[in-house]
């Protein structure tokens, strides 16, 4: 970490066991704290949007208004948090002099690409290398897009979403808010009033996109918040992977994060969405941290495949329950997922899967793992519909405890209206036994190198789903995670 | 090489729980020694204690290995001074490839003692051979450590630890327990083929059988927590034919 300045001034918030929390001085071009129609017209005026979706963004604002005065933020969920000011948030902030997203590499800020490089994203000529192209999101604003030439030659569309309304309308048009309308929930509203920007991927029909595209999250501002949205279209039997990963600074105050993401898979097509989520979840005495409630749904239509896995090590909140909705006949949802809380995290994640099409079939892994004083909740719905004959789901919930003071709960959700439909529920609680750590000690492991191998094995069959990189990403984060929950 | 002296154990946080009662021990460089005794006499308690496990306080006595005492030292510790315990009941590791786990050992035993690690390739080789030496199967060691592992697989399983790992002593608990024949004569190979002067052996068992293949320089009997007899190899024959009833009554009227 170079930069000493905002390092000394915000480590004493940690005992400094979030290493990506520096802070980027960067002028940032700040629109009024506060939710109003004029700050939605100002964000879409600052983007040069067309008036439908101008349109659109009021609809969803005047329904999330209605929802906010009928004090109908969702309550359901294992979760405490004190009540968010929705009025003092900033609900625009873009790093200054990039409201035109940058031609090259060049035009970009180079204390920005600094940041991406402490964050450990190959940005330039290391993702050719790697075989990943990145679109990078920095607060609200998409900074860089990689190989964007290459993969243009394939007829792949790989650009920020603020592009893509520009230079995709149609597609856009087409599908924005069709797999999450914004009527579905309380953020999803307030997502699709005021998102700033995110990820735009089309991948034409029967093309397998040769790498996996990344998306890079990072909140900067103080008291701004995050409301990117994601929109993944396969064409009939493309395939594609994609990776999102996020960060935050350290905020004593906290930071709202409301993304949404859309996924459609045309008939015969496969989308596998990998997360590594690392917001950053608070001082170890429950201050600060990212507020996430995320939205993220699937479109399957026929023989179609949508997998969703994700490692959730971050924030100190987390709401989110990627579903795939199988309308199509014969088509494939998937959930894996590894959520680690510790110390006052807490985590309230799973899954949806509605099984419309017949022959439908879903698996759901879950892993949680609870240190400290975190709470982990597995929230999962599986829905068999009348049609769905032959429907098929599998689900393994599993939970680890690391101490004493940790709490894990399980609540799944199971309707079925076919009595063609099989489903089988798998769940364990477990304990890091001393039987195991004695004998991985015994080997010469140190307590935390025995906790971590235990913790990532368990996970294994999670981790495993992962892109490769990734996978030993996901290992290093949630040994990083548990430090001080154990030795 | 090791020396213990007066070892008294208790169970952590258990009132009157004492159960090894004032052991004394010593084991000489490159000397193998038998333990022998009835079920629940603490031979386990004293192989766990010796590896430093957590739940097991020593009240009295001293353990030295080298002169130094290791008895404020972590099992790790005492891992990376060469110690090693194959287990009796070897625990089961969801997830972790043997592969993996051994290098990580082989890795953290290096890193502490400031040697060079051993490189992916040349320890991919090395684990290969051992996996044959030991007649494990190797499509078990692309499965998860010891998880579903037959009794007899574990305790292959802790043999190719030994093996690849080559501790200066090496605590075997009952690993010849639970094996078919060819089993056995591998670990008494191993064991045979591992001995050396600078390499001593605490080997616990409970059958003559295995000292046939391995000629111990020295048997102990452990009754209720105390060595009640030490001799040479003769001592097993003895237990074989007679038991351990004559050592239960003076345990009992010394108790
Ligand atoms: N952690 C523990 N808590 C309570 N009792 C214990 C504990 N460990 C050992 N004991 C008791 O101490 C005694 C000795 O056990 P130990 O396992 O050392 O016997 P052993 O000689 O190895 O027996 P075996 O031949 O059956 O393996 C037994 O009565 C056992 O129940
Ligand atoms: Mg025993």
């Amino acid at each position: 970490m170079t930069n000493q300045n905002t390092i000394s001034r915000e480590s004493d918030l940690s005992g400094g066991e979030y290493k990506w929390g520096f802070v980027t001085d960067v002028e940032t071009d700040l629109a009024p704290k506060g939710l109003s129609e004029d700050i939605v017209r100002l964000i879409s005026s600052k983007k040069g949007e067309p008036e439908w979706l101008l349109e659109w963004r009021l609809k969803a604002y005047r329904y999330w208004v209605g929802l906010n005065e009928a004090d109908a933020e969702p309550d359901w969920a294992m979760i405490e948090y004190p009540k968010i000011d929705y009025q003092d948030i900033y609900y625009y902030a873009a790093p200054k002099g990039t409201n035109e997203a940058p031609k090259s590499l060049d035009d970009v800020d180079p204390k920005m690409l600094e940041t991406f490089e402490k964050l450990g994203i190959p940005l330039q000529e290391r993702a050719a290398l790697a075989g990943v192209a990145v679109d990078a999101v920095f607060d609200s604003i998409s900074v860089a897009t990689t190989m964007e030439k290459q993969l243009g030659e394939l007829g792949i569309i790989f650009c920020s979403f603020s592009e893509a309304v520009k230079n995709h309308p149609d597609l856009i048009k087409k599908y924005l808010g069709s797999v999450v309308p914004y009527t579905d929930n309380f953020f999803a509203a307030l997502n699709a009033a005021v998102f700033s920007d995110g990820s735009f991927v089309y991948i034409p029909p029967g093309v397998r996109c040769p790498i996996e595209l990344m998306t890079y999250f990072r909140i900067n501002t103080e008291g701004s918040g995050q409301f990117e949205r994601t929109l993944i279209v396969a064409d009939k039997g493309a395939y594609v992977s994609y990776l999102e990963g996020c960060t935050a600074p350290f905020r004593k105050t906290s930071q709202l994060h409301a993304a949404t993401v859309e996924l459609i898979a045309l008939d015969d097509a496969e989308i596998k969405y990998s997360t590594i989520q690392n917001w950053f979840p608070g001082t170890p005495d429950g201050e600060g941290g990212v507020y996430n409630f995320v939205t993220k749904r699937g479109r399957a239509d026929r023989n179609s495949k949508i997998s969703w896995t994700q490692v959730e090590t971050g924030s100190a909140i987390t709401w989110k329950y990627p579903s795939v909705i199988l309308r199509g006949d014969n088509s494939v949802g998937e959930f894996f997922s590894v959520a680690l809380v510790n110390n006052h995290q807490q985590a309230d994640t799973g899954t949806k899967m509605i099984h419309i099409g017949k022959n439908t079939k879903s698996t759901i892994v879950s892993k949680g793992i609870s240190a400290g004083k975190g709470n982990n909740t597995y929230r999962g719905q599986v829905q068999i519909m009348p049609g769905a004959e032959n429907a098929v789901n599998h689900t393994q919930c599993d939970s680890l405890l690391v101490g004493d003071e940790c709490g894990a709960h399980t609540v799944p959700y199971i309707e079925v209206r076919n009595p063609t439909a099989r489903l089988e529920h798998e769940a364990s609680t477990s304990k890091v036994s001393d039987d195991q750590l004695f004998y991985l000690m015994a080997r010469g492991l140190s307590e935390e190198e025995a906790h971590h191998m235990i913790i990532t094995g368990w996970s294994r069959d999670v981790i495993k789903e992962l892109p490769f990189e990734f996978a030993l990403e996901a290992s290093q984060l949630l040994k990083v995670s548990l430090e001080g929950a154990v030795g | 090489m090791l020396e213990i002296k007066n070892l008294h154990t208790s169970v952590l946080d258990i009132d009157d729980s004492e159960i090894l009662k004032g052991i004394d021990l010593s084991v000489g460089k490159g000397e193998i020694h038998a333990i022998m005794g009835p079920n629940g006499s603490g031979k386990s308690t004293l192989a766990n204690v010796l590896m430093g496990r957590f739940d097991y306080v020593v009240t009295e006595g001293e353990i030295t290995l080298d002169g130094e005492s290791i008895l404020d030292l972590r099992p790790d510790q005492r891992a990376h001074l060469g110690m090693f315990l194959a287990f009796q009941y070897p625990a089961e590791i969801p997830g972790v490839r043997p592969w993996q786990f051994l290098k990580a050992a082989l890795d953290s035993k290096a890193e502490a003692r400031g040697e060079e690690k051993m490189t992916v390739r040349n320890f991919s080789k090395l684990f290969d051979e051992k996996v044959g030496a030991v007649g494990i199967n190797p499509t078990l060691v692309k499965r998860s450590l010891n998880e579903g592992f037959s009794g007899g697989e574990k305790k292959r399983n802790e043999m190719l630890q030994l093996e690849v790992l080559q501790p200066t002593l090496a605590i075997l608990d009952e690993t010849d327990s639970g094996l078919d024949v060819d089993a056995l004569r591998i670990v008494a190979e191993g064991v045979n083929s591992m001995r050396s002067p600078g390499r001593s052996f605490i080997v616990v068992t409970h059958y003559q059988r295995l000292l046939n293949y391995i000629t111990p320089d020295v048997v102990h009997i452990l009754v209720n927590g105390k060595i009640v007899n030490t001799g040479g190899p003769e001592l097993a024959l003895e237990v074989e034919k007679d038991g351990y009833k004559k050592y239960l009554v003076t345990s009992e009227a010394t108790a």
